[in-house]
């Protein structure tokens, strides 16, 4: 079987351009658009929600966009096993979906954050990291709105469920607040669902992909799902 | 001390883009009927004086010079006396 990905485009999107070049051209596979009014993914074994600001992020990030046609596809798909990857808006329209616990706000700093950060494998027992040999992987992340909060019962639930996938940590693995960019609860950059098969991420492993940008760290995230799903 | 809400909307005859793209929203949930959607802004706070004039003209001259733009927004306010 050869893997491909589907890269939902809504109208706002602004990394599925990066997310499509990532995959295809610097990775190989096949992956093709899939536009928000579609109903079908288009034989997509993994679908990515990529990066943006769907609908502006009015009222709140990604509440609009989880109401596109394709969104209920997306659902279905990802309630029988199917593998979705949200990816910065893409993890915010999950969240609003409820596929995934919680909600972002506004970064503690009110401001903006471009920046590349180190992350914490938190949990390797899942498609997603399983075959990332080492404990931390830099990538950037581009975000005003991902400070990550969920209520302390959610926490401790995505706690003993391992879906913890990734925190924000020092470039010697140290988690703590200094190395918080967005004072998102307990350090959270990326958490999965309790089956492992949904995953969302503020920073943009896409964005580390190509050797030219000297950063390849995200590649890793993609090649482990591709090499997992084929077992 | 005096409570004050303000509510800044955008004057009818201007655009408002966030009201449009959530209307998307609310066809796609199939709400056909809803019509004109338009996001304004609710702003409240606390004035510390006793004499209703001042609160008055801080209330007014706080939403004309910051909370709203008169050039695109109106604005709406209630004021009233608090323990």
């Amino acid at each position: 079987m050869k893997p491909k990905f589907g890269v939902v485009v809504f109208p706002g999107s602004n990394c599925d351009y990066d997310a499509y070049y990532a995959v295809r051209k610097v990775l190989g596979y096949e992956a093709e658009f899939i536009w928000h009014k579609e109903k079908d993914l288009k034989k997509s074994n993994i679908v990515i929600l990529p990066g943006g600001f769907s609908y502006g992020d009015y009222l709140r990030t990604g509440a609009i966009a989880r109401f596109s046609p394709i969104m209920e596809t997306v659902f279905n798909f990802a309630n029988n096993g199917g593998v979705v990857m949200g990816i910065c808006n893409g993890f915010q329209i999950l969240l609003e979906l409820g596929l995934l616990p919680g909600i972002m706000m506004q970064n503690e700093s009110l401001k903006f954050v471009c920046k590349d950060v180190y992350l914490k494998i938190e949990n390797r027992e899942n498609i997603f990291t399983k075959n990332i040999k080492q404990g931390l992987i830099k990538i950037p992340i581009k975000h005003g709105e991902g400070n990550y909060f969920a209520d302390d019962e959610t926490l401790k639930s995505l706690e003993d469920n391992n879906q913890i996938l990734f925190k924000y940590s020092s470039n010697d693995g140290n988690v703590s607040e200094e190395f918080n960019p967005n004072g998102s609860r307990m350090n959270i950059a990326g958490i999965i669902n309790k089956k492992g098969n949904v995953m969302g991420m503020m920073p943009h492993p896409e964005n580390a992909c190509d050797p030219l940008l000297n950063k390849t760290d995200g590649a890793m995230i993609f090649k482990s799902v591709v090499a997992n799903i084929l077992n | 001390m005096y409570k004050a809400t303000v509510i800044v909307k955008r004057r009818p005859k201007i655009l408002d883009p966030a009201g449009k793209a959530v209307e998307q929203g609310a066809k796609l949930l199939g709400f056909n009927n809803v019509k004109q959607t338009r996001i304004g802004k609710y702003i409240e706070f606390f004035i510390d004086t006793n004499d209703m004039t001042v609160a008055e003209k801080e209330l007014k001259e706080y939403s004309e010079k910051l909370l709203s733009n008169p050039i695109m927004e109106d604005f709406e306010f209630t004021l009233e006396e608090v323990k």
